[in-house]
């Protein structure tokens, strides 16, 4: 029983990471019904930023705590700045063009954010410099950090602010008018690019404090950090309903849950014959499962015809 | 005009069979291995082309069905079971079960669309990928991670690929011979997709992508011509996935990632989706600038700047990076893309431009 | 039909592009010289670009310092050129660059890597009569293939497993254990073989687990073990994974004793370990450095040299690229024909070990020592198997 509730804990934390950047790719999808390829990479941006941050800070002498919350503060307004030059160059140019063009250039911004991070942060990993102890907490026989209590209850805070944003604001209505509908948007006065460059800026604003809980929590951070995680999260988003934001939220938590309890239990259950190295494809198998049922996700609504 | 086509074909001709000599004299036998890797590339960016170009179905785990040839191949061809079956009884196996594959991938995913696929490709591909890489226990199958080695060279009775033979005082070595071989397949994949898309199936697949709604009502059996796409693009990966494992000499599962499925992908639309010209195009380029990065870098910040002050290695993959990005800035529709594409994209261009203008007025 | 007439134009356009690609090897060497060339292989691009650098960091010391030596070979004085390639840990790639190297003329090659580089790149080695060193390669495979070209300095995943299983048994006295790999070609082959090596010594596998080379996360898999409280923990992958897994080995509040191969022997572990990887026991073949006269050296002038302690296999590339040498040096030349057989026969007191090699290629004897982190230090424990064990 123990061992279930640390399975669910650990789960909740690996989920709520995964939800926080899905939020990311699903705010874009909705909007512009791109797959921002690059997204992962702009997580990775944001810990590389909040640790070189948070070295000068600490080497500075500055107190622990506004230490962290500083960096922090400069990873989101970096990766802010970077998630809306890319829609400038990679995206908005595009935005009439076939398709899958936005697709290979937001593979291209991948590739090239990778190596110029190689090229500025090295190759090998770093520390991360978490600057206060980061103490266990028992609950029953199960375990969990500061670190995880955090990173689960700050992900909620950003989710609940996020709705708050999108349904009780004007550029969260604008938002959601860009999404339903572009061109009446535009008649109603909605000023597309601005609302395009907004959600391009929060969601990485989102990717850069997902960055920094991972590299809190795992305490490495290196330049290949990215694409794994931007596959799973973006995974989450479509289990969840792509383009929805509370489908990306539930399809993050369950894929955390479903990756750890599956690691977990299958390969007693299968009598060793399936262990946890199939645990992506279990993530994978429910994923088609769900999508063969639901073809647009769990909470996705039933998507018209849409060229 | 006749006389002036054929003349073309002839020039045509003898440059194919001449170049990887040519290649060879100018710069070695590395780039002959690295145009034998583009032919297989072009082998599996035009089977990508039918499902992407053609029928308008995004696969991101394309790869797979490359993996399942390449894997036939090596198991039917190794001492990994003791089996040694000839290759023009293993290549066929291999492309049928890569059919197969194609066909049990298009199945449950016929009534997703887009970006929904997109996933379940990408996750199929995974899947593939991670069964070969754990089907070594309980009983030892595909040997994991490990790979499959001593693989049997492509060979027809006496004949083998994979040895040096001396004609007429020409020394022609492994690399030249693989050149020819995967040149007549290349042709061979060629020939097939240009007279799939002339075809009534090749319009059918048109109609689908472009409206499938209409294409049903016009009477197309939807489920059987998306399906037949999925199978025909997978065999073409299975041929080129078994021709690479005979190459190779060695297959292992790591070749098999989702990179080399994005990087398929990106050949077919750099290169300019559903136009077989445009993705020849865009596969030797692919294959060929990453290459050309590496040779590249090093001297030419030498003589821009008097010398190397970013290590090369990690230009390379930055500069590949930005040319597909401008590429993609200043094509969109791809470097060559098909007479139709482009033209519905004038078209579409022209009519969102005019609305865009319309609004930038309004808003002012 | 436009497309058909257009295509000699790209083929021209191709030919055009491959020839700015073109390397340009100029090499003027004056008659009483004699330029030797080693190629080097390994990622120097992706997620073990680090180790890739490393060792290419080990085979340019060593070639400078034979160049600052003067090597005599054959009554001409030698010098030594280094060409780096990188084969981004994928097999085709591999290939491509052991071509090159051959285009290249070189001498011979230090690399690759990785086992799953080394075994394909190996047939073209050979097809071409280039001795082959690989400072890193560890599956039982890549020496058994029956080519006489493939060498390496590095004991192989039988050898190093066969040790780590017997010091869990028979040193630390271990009785249940658990496993997990990275699924990698040298994770599961270290993992298998040290299973084996366990269980023939009376230990029970309690446990074996999974995970991958681009996790990061093992809570999930470390709960599962957690529920069967194992003695010991094994780990077959790379440190990039190890630092993590021990952190969260220690915040899920489990004592196990933590145990790595190779791959969890670097500064980097105790660097980003944070103290949770104090007690891991990992291993490096050969004997420790420091009881080498020439590797407390080594490791001093490498720190000063590249402003960063040695990541790995540093060492083994040094002592491959003398191998090679000093080869040459017994056969009077450096051409691949007349100096491979003397590979095999040559005899080196290395900065790693005594180097010898047995029939297939392999290193003779395989000492492994396994070390463990102690106040934030690595310490060597013992020596098993090979040469005579060095005292701790």
């Amino acid at each position: 029983m123990d061992i279930l509730f640390q399975q669910i804990i650990n789960g909740l934390v690996q989920g709520s990471v995964y939800a926080l950047v899905a939020l990311g790719y699903t705010m874009v999808y909705g909007i512009l019904g791109l797959i921002n390829f690059a997204h992962g990479e702009v997580v990775m941006i944001g810990a590389m930023v909040a640790l070189t941050a948070l070295q000068a800070l600490l080497a500075a002498a500055f107190a622990p705590v506004l230490a962290v919350l500083l960096s922090l503060l400069v990873a989101v307004v970096a990766c802010m700045a970077l998630g809306y030059s890319i829609e400038r160059i990679a995206y908005r140019p595009l935005r009439n063009a076939p398709r899958l063009a936005p697709l290979i250039t937001a593979i291209g911004v991948s590739i090239v954010l990778q190596n110029l991070a190689m090229m500025i942060w090295g190759r090998e990993y770093h520390s991360f410099p978490l600057p206060f102890n980061s103490i266990s907490h028992h609950f029953g026989g199960a375990v969990a950090n500061d670190v995880q209590i955090g990173i689960v209850v700050v992900a909620l805070i950003i989710m609940l602010g996020l709705m708050w944003l999108v349904h009780h604001t004007r550029m969260g209505r604008a938002m959601r008018a860009v999404a339903e509908n572009p061109a009446a948007a535009t008649l109603m006065g909605v000023n597309i690019n601005r609302v395009i460059s907004v959600t391009f800026m929060l969601g990485s604003a989102l990717a850069a404090v997902a960055g920094f809980m991972v590299s809190a929590n795992y305490g490495i951070v290196h330049y290949y950090m990215g694409f794994m995680l931007g596959l799973k999260a973006f995974t989450a988003a479509v289990l969840g309903g792509i383009g929805n934001l509370r489908g990306a939220m539930l399809g993050g938590v369950l894929l955390g849950l479903i990756e750890s309890l599956g690691a977990g239990y299958v390969g007693d259950l299968t009598g060793g014959f399936l262990g946890s190295n199939y645990q992506d494809v279990f993530a994978f198998f429910v994923l088609i499962a769900v999508l063969v049922f639901r073809p647009s996700g769990l909470l996705g609504e039933k998507l018209a015809e849409r060229a | 005009m006749k006389l002036h086509r054929s003349s073309g074909h002839l020039t045509l001709a003898i440059a194919l069979l001449a170049l990887p000599f040519i290649i060879d004299a100018l710069f070695g036998h590395g780039w002959v291995r690295i145009t034998d890797f583009a032919l297989l590339y072009i082998m599996l960016a035009l089977g990508l082309n039918i499902v992407v170009g053609y029928a308008g179905l995004l696969d991101l785990g394309y790869i797979a069905f490359y993996a399942v040839g390449a894997y036939t191949y090596a198991l039917l061809g190794s001492p990994q079971f003791g089996i040694h079956w000839p290759m023009y009884v293993v290549l066929p196996l291999g492309a049928l079960i890569a059919c197969g594959f194609g066909v049990l991938l298009g199945a449950p995913t016929l009534k997703l669309r887009g970006d929904y696929l997109a996933i379940v490709t990408l996750g199929f591909g995974e899947i593939i990928r991670i069964f070969l890489n754990n089907l070594n226990a309980p009983v030892n199958i595909t040997n994991g991670p490990q790979g499959i080695s001593a693989i049997d060279p492509l060979q027809v009775g006496a004949f083998s690929f994979g040895s040096s033979y001396e004609w007429m005082g020409i020394r022609i070595d492994d690399v030249h011979l693989h050149y020819y071989l995967f040149l007549g397949f290349t042709l061979l994949v060629i020939f097939v997709s240009r007279r799939l898309e002339d075809s009534r199936i090749g319009r059918a697949w048109v109609a689908i992508r472009e409206d499938e709604v209409a294409a049903s009502a016009m009477g197309i059996n939807t489920r059987n011509i998306k399906l037949l796409a999925f199978a025909m693009g997978a065999t073409f990966g299975g041929i080129s996935g078994g021709l690479f494992a005979g190459f190779q000499g060695f297959v292992s599962p790591e070749s098999f990632s989702l990179m080399e499925s994005i990087m398929v992908l990106c050949m077919v639309v750099l290169g300019g989706m559903g136009n077989v010209g445009g993705v020849v195009l865009g596969g030797v380029l692919l294959v060929a600038l990453p290459e050309l990065f590496r040779n590249a870098a090093g001297p030419v910040q030498q003589a821009l700047i008097g010398k190397v002050i970013v290590d090369p290695e990690s230009l390379r993959m930055l500069m590949f990076g930005l040319a597909l990005i401008l590429v993609m800035l200043w094509r969109p529709a791809g470097i060559w893309p098909s007479t139709q594409r482009r033209r519905e994209f004038a078209a579409d261009d022209s009519v969102l431009h005019q609305e865009q203008e319309t609004v930038y007025d309004a808003s002012k | 039909m436009v497309s058909i007439n257009r295509l000699p134009l790209l083929v021209v356009l191709g030919i055009a592009l491959v020839a700015c690609g073109k390397s340009e090897t100029t090499s003027t060497a004056a008659s009483d010289e004699l330029i030797v060339k080693i190629g080097a292989a390994g990622p120097l691009t992706g997620p073990q670009a680090h180790i890739g650098k490393d060792n290419e960091n080990g085979t340019r010391m060593a070639i400078d310092d034979a160049n600052a030596k003067g090597v005599m070979i054959g009554g001409k004085k030698a010098r030594f050129e280094l060409l780096s390639e990188d084969d981004q840990t994928d097999p085709k790639t591999a290939t491509i660059v052991a071509q090159k190297l051959i285009d290249d003329k070189v001498n011979g090659v230090i690399g690759h890597l990785n086992s799953g580089t080394s075994i394909p790149a190996s047939s073209i080695y050979f097809k071409n009569g280039i001795p082959q060193i690989s400072p890193s390669a560890t599956a039982v495979k890549f020496t058994a293939q029956g080519y006489n070209t493939a060498f390496r300095v590095m004991t192989n995943d039988a050898q190093q497993g066969k040790a780590l299983g017997e010091f869990a048994t028979r040193v630390l006295g271990e009785k249940t254990i658990a496993v997990i790999d990275d699924r990698t070609a040298y994770g599961q082959g270290l993992a298998d073989e040290f299973v084996k090596s366990a269980e023939a010594n009376g230990a029970k596998i309690i446990a074996r687990e999974y995970t991958t080379d681009k996790s990061v996360d093992f809570t999930a898999v470390l709960t599962s073990i957690k529920g069967k409280q194992p003695d010991l923990l094994f780990f077959g992958g790379m440190d990039p994974q190890g630092v993590p897994m021990v952190k969260q080995l220690r915040s899920l509040g489990m004592k196990t004793q933590f145990m790595m191969g190779d791959g969890g022997y670097t500064p980097k572990l105790i660097e980003l370990g944070g103290g949770a990887e104090e007690g891991t026991y990992a291993s490096l073949p050969g004997v420790p450095l420091d009881n080498m006269p020439s590797g407390r050296d080594f490791a001093k002038r490498y720190e000063a040299r590249f402003h960063q302690p040695i990541q790995l296999y540093a060492p083994y590339c040094y002592d491959a690229v003398n191998v090679m040498i000093a080869a040459m040096q017994k056969a009077g030349s450096a051409e691949p024909a007349k100096y491979l057989p003397e590979v095999g026969k040559v005899e080196l007191k290395g900065v790693t070990a005594k180097i010898a090699f047995d029939e297939k290629g392999d290193i003779k004897g395989g000492a492994v020592t396994v070390y463990q982190v102690r106040k934030g230090q690595w310490h060597a424990v013992q020596t098993m198997g090979g040469t005579p064990a060095a005292k701790p």
